[in-house]
């Protein structure tokens, strides 16, 4: 039978091999035990989504022998959200010569991240990012090249070195491209399972252990029991809470929180990332933000007007009259600042009154000097995509006028708690990619996703997992048997329910309600009084829904309706730890940043001496209050720093 | 704007389907045509008619997952675009429009706008890929690639696998789509071993799959939203026809140093 959650002692050892840090992934891949090659055919590990960390994961777990069943909603593992990322990969191979190496990613990772992540996870995903380009190019990515046909670099927010490689403006594309088809390979080969159109609607755990998950055939409604040894979850971030955002609209949470409500503890939930430069919203009908990539800001400076109210079109608007702001404060950073900074320093503008284009939520992002410098055809080849892109939705030529951007929900840092090797609180369920919190503490730099998410699936998981298998001794499981029935019971009960409301408001609306007071209370700027708000507001809302939602259909066929309504339910319920988590942590840092917390002049301001911890919740009951779990960051070989970019 | 929506509507496989007429009324300008969608679905599903299905999630051209024909042309009448990144500006308020889903016998239809395209999956699958173990590859600037191969394969990689190019040729042919993943990894150095089977087995299973064949009217390449152009099917033929001679032991021809 599943294990009740409540009262269930938690453990936060994160596993830490000793030693030096450059030493410690080599100590613990020795220490990790193997399985036999003639034995792993033997052991199924069922992999839950299918982006670049579980493609990745599933395609290598193939290729080592494993009986992988890989699961993803999508028609096609292709579709998964990171397809969309599009301005690189970072990487410490130091081709340019600028004075990169693995030890300075690994300190502007933590930096970055504002000392809350894990310093040896840190570390780790620096030394593997090397591998991982190779690993991709060996595959075909098209990476950017230079004329003598070696690999190009650009810059990226918050380094002073060119480290991140590029595939135009479609690098996630290119290296999900890569994994996708490592793992139709090992689809030919028989040793991946595809199973498509298939959600997953809970994790389920025998004995202590994750065996296997409940998933629903979207286009039969069937729900189905995958049983296996070891699980893991790649199914992405928890972004899309807030409905508005540069997030897939598929994209959703219930994997990971289910998995939350057996037993996985959920790390950090209030680090959201909040990206700078994204195209303003423009109407109530809006489904979509759409993201201009982190990587304009190496040829376009950020601008406002000096005067408030100023509604001169931008070309009338001398250069003296301008506010280039980040270029102002962050001098040795200027526009490629950190996404945290430069989207507060925007709010920060916008809030003054000096904002622009329509409700005065935008800032300007003009490419005029560097047109200037490099000529029109260079910036069309560096970014020719992204102005098209740009031009098809708001109907502007950025060639000509400035692009107007404005931050967005972006990226979500927080997720299942994971130790050192990527296993969550429930034994035999691993968590990787953006779905668990490792790497990236209060704030992710650009660049770094895609890193993070194919160390995991490429390298990291298939050891981990490996050394799980062979020191576990696995009692036989059936599909029958009665932790699985009882899961997929209940699945099945809250589909029912949700199509039995027959109330007279669509999932969407209230989804739309639950974004808009994330966004107002829990967004860039947090305040006791504002999160307070929506503490009390959440949970009403949550009893609304399941009172008045409607669902039109039947579970038997393709239903969008139902799919949306089953992920709402879920976002309902997350968007109050969000919110807990946010109103516990006082301090600022990051992407979390509390208006109680600030330096003179309006910095995050950290508070070290009670809050350099990760926070873990562990879930009792809907509605009932979580129970925080701490693990102390230990830094012994960074000092901590006040984060400054000036 | 408003608009007139004749709308194929199918509730599974095996319902013959017929088109439904909506009135989309209130139309923003500035709306993709999955936003005016969105819209006439909620007012659907308020009068408490089953929404229009239609397949999407990015919602900026990347994914491949959208894609319907409008008034005849698969993803409307923008150029290069996905109908997601389509704007009602590109119509004219008053304007009927015609909404069915790709029709082709390798994409049944799943319900009203989304068909089952998981044929193209297998095609990849035939030996769309490098073979290369996760943990064999080389340092990646020991093979260095001339910067215009590099980029005339990325030209090729764009595909987003929408099935456009199926949905608008008249043999409902997915040659395009094959051609551009034979031509992104065969422009490549690391493509170079497997470029014969690579070619041979993907033209089979694109056969096996019920696509028909490519007989060179040039419609993918006008809706393809990615632009890949056509000039990559002439690639994949001269591939194939090299590879063919070469399984059929005919030895190399005289045009295969290509």
């Amino acid at each position: 039978m599943s294990v009740a959650v409540t009262g269930t002692p938690v453990s936060l050892d994160a596993k830490v091999p000793g030693g030096p840090i450059e030493k410690k992934w080599d100590t613990r891949q020795f220490e990790l035990k193997l399985v036999n090659p003639a034995n792993r055919r033997k052991y199924t590990v069922i992999v839950v989504g299918t982006g670049l960390a579980g493609a990745s994961a599933a395609a290598t777990l193939g290729e080592l022998g494993y009986r992988v069943k890989a699961v993803t909603y999508h028609d096609s593992p292709r579709r998964a959200h990171s397809i969309a990322a599009q301005g690189g990969i970072n990487a410490a191979k130091n081709y340019r010569n600028d004075g990169d190496s693995v030890w300075r990613l690994f300190y502007d990772t933590i930096k970055g991240g504002d000392f809350r992540s894990r310093e040896a996870n840190v570390f780790r995903l620096a030394q593997l990012s090397v591998r991982i380009i190779d690993q991709a190019v060996a595959q075909g990515v098209p990476f950017a090249r230079e004329y003598g046909g070696l690999l190009d670099n650009r810059s990226f927010g918050g380094a002073q070195v060119s480290r991140t490689f590029y595939a135009r403006g479609q690098t996630g594309q290119q290296l999900l491209l890569g994994a996708y088809q490592a793992l139709m390979r090992q689809v030919d080969a028989g040793t991946v399972e595809l199973i498509t159109f298939t959600e997953m609607l809970d994790l389920v755990v025998v004995d202590g252990r994750a065996r296997g998950i409940v998933a629903r055939n979207l286009l039969t409604g069937e729900m189905s029991s995958i049983v296996g040894d070891a699980v893991v979850l790649a199914t992405g971030g928890y972004g899309n809470v807030y409905d508005l955002s540069t997030i897939a609209r598929q994209s959703n949470a219930t994997a990971i929180w289910r998995a939350h409500r057996r037993g996985a503890l959920f790390a950090n939930p209030c680090y959201t990332q909040i990206h700078p430069t994204c195209i303003p919203v423009s109407g109530d009908y809006q489904s979509k933000l759409t993201l201009m990539s982190e990587s304009l800001r190496n040829d376009g400076r950020v601008w406002v007007p000096k005067r408030k109210g100023d509604t001169r079109p931008p070309n009338e608007i001398p250069e003296e009259e301008r506010d280039y702001y980040l270029e102002r404060k962050y001098p040795s950073f200027g526009n490629l600042a950190p996404r945290d900074i430069a989207s507060r320093a925007a709010k920060e503008v916008c809030d003054e009154g000096r904002g622009v284009g329509p409700g005065g939520r935008g800032v300007y992002l003009d490419f005029a000097d560097a047109i200037r410098r490099l000529g029109t055809e260079v910036i069309r080849q560096r970014y020719g995509n992204l102005f098209d892109m740009y031009e098809r939705i708001t109907d502007e030529n950025p060639y000509k006028v400035p692009m107007r951007i404005y931050p967005a929900i972006h990226y979500t840092m927080g997720g299942l708690w994971v130790d050192y090797n990527l296993m969550s609180t429930i034994p035999g369920l691993f968590v990787a990619g953006e779905a668990n919190f490792s790497d990236h503490g209060a704030n992710r730099l650009g660049a770094s996703a895609l890193m993070q998410g194919l160390a995991d699936g490429y390298f990291i998981v298939p050891p981990v997992v490996a050394d799980y298998l062979a020191r576990t001794k696995f009692e036989k499981v059936e599909p029958a048997h009665p932790a699985f029935a009882a899961a997929r019971l209940e699945a099945e009960e809250r589909t029912r329910r949700l199509l039995g409301v027959k109330g007279s408001r669509t999932p969407e609306s209230f989804h739309r309600e639950l974004g808009r007071l994330m966004w107002d209370y829990c967004g860039m700027a947090r305040n006791e009084q504002g999160l307070k708000t929506a503490l009390a507001q959440i949970p009403v809302l949550r009893q609304d829904y399941w009172k008045q939602v409607k669902v039109l259909g039947d579970d038997a066929s393709l239903n969008q309706s139902l799919e949306k309504a089953l992920r709402v339910a879920d976002f309902l319920e997350l968007a109050e730890l969000i919110v807990t988590d946010a109103l516990h942590r006082t301090e600022s840092c990051g992407g979390h940043f509390r208006e109680e917390s600030q330096t003179a002049e309006g910095e995050a301001k950290r508070d070290d001496a009670n809050f350099a911890y990760v926070a873990a919740w562990q879930f009792t009951g809907v509605g009932a209050p979580e129970v925080l779990h701490k693990e102390p960051l230990r830094f012994e070989f960074v000092e901590l720093a006040e984060r400054s970019y000036k | 704007m408003e608009f007139t929506l004749r709308v194929w509507r199918q509730r599974d496989r095996n319902d013959p389907g017929r088109l439904v007429t909506y009135k989309a009324t209130d139309v923003n300008p500035d709306m993709s045509f999955l936003e005016m969608l969105d819209v006439v679905n909620q007012q659907l599903v308020a009068r408490g008619e089953e929404p229009i299905a239609f397949a999407h999630d990015c919602r900026e051209g990347i994914c491949g997952s959208c894609g319907f024909v409008i008034n005849g042309r698969a993803h409307g009448p923008g150029r290069g675009t996905a109908v997601c990144q389509l704007h009602m500006r590109s119509f004219k308020s008053g304007e009927t429009l015609t909404l069915e889903p790709w029709r082709a016998k390798a994409f049944p239809v799943i319900r009203d706008l989304v068909v089952d395209r998981r044929a193209l999956d297998r095609i990849i699958e035939a030996g769309g890929y490098i073979t290369v173990n996760t943990g064999s590859a080389p340092e990646a600037n020991t093979i260095p690639v001339p910067k215009p191969n590099a980029d005339r394969a990325f030209d090729a990689a764009q595909c987003i696998q929408c099935g456009a190019c199926v949905a608008a040729c008249p043999n409902a042919s997915a040659m395009l789509f094959v051609s551009s993943k034979v031509s992104h990894l065969g422009l490549l150095p690391q493509g170079q071993p497997e470029r014969d089977t690579r070619v041979l087995r993907m033209v089979a299973a694109h056969d096996r799959e019920g696509f028909g064949n490519c007989t060179f009217y040039g419609e993918c390449e006008a809706v393809c939203p990615k632009e890949i152009s056509i000039g990559f099917i002439s690639r994949l033929n001269r591939d194939f026809m090299a590879a063919s001679r070469r399984a059929n032991g005919a030895g190399p021809a005289k045009d295969d140093a290509a």
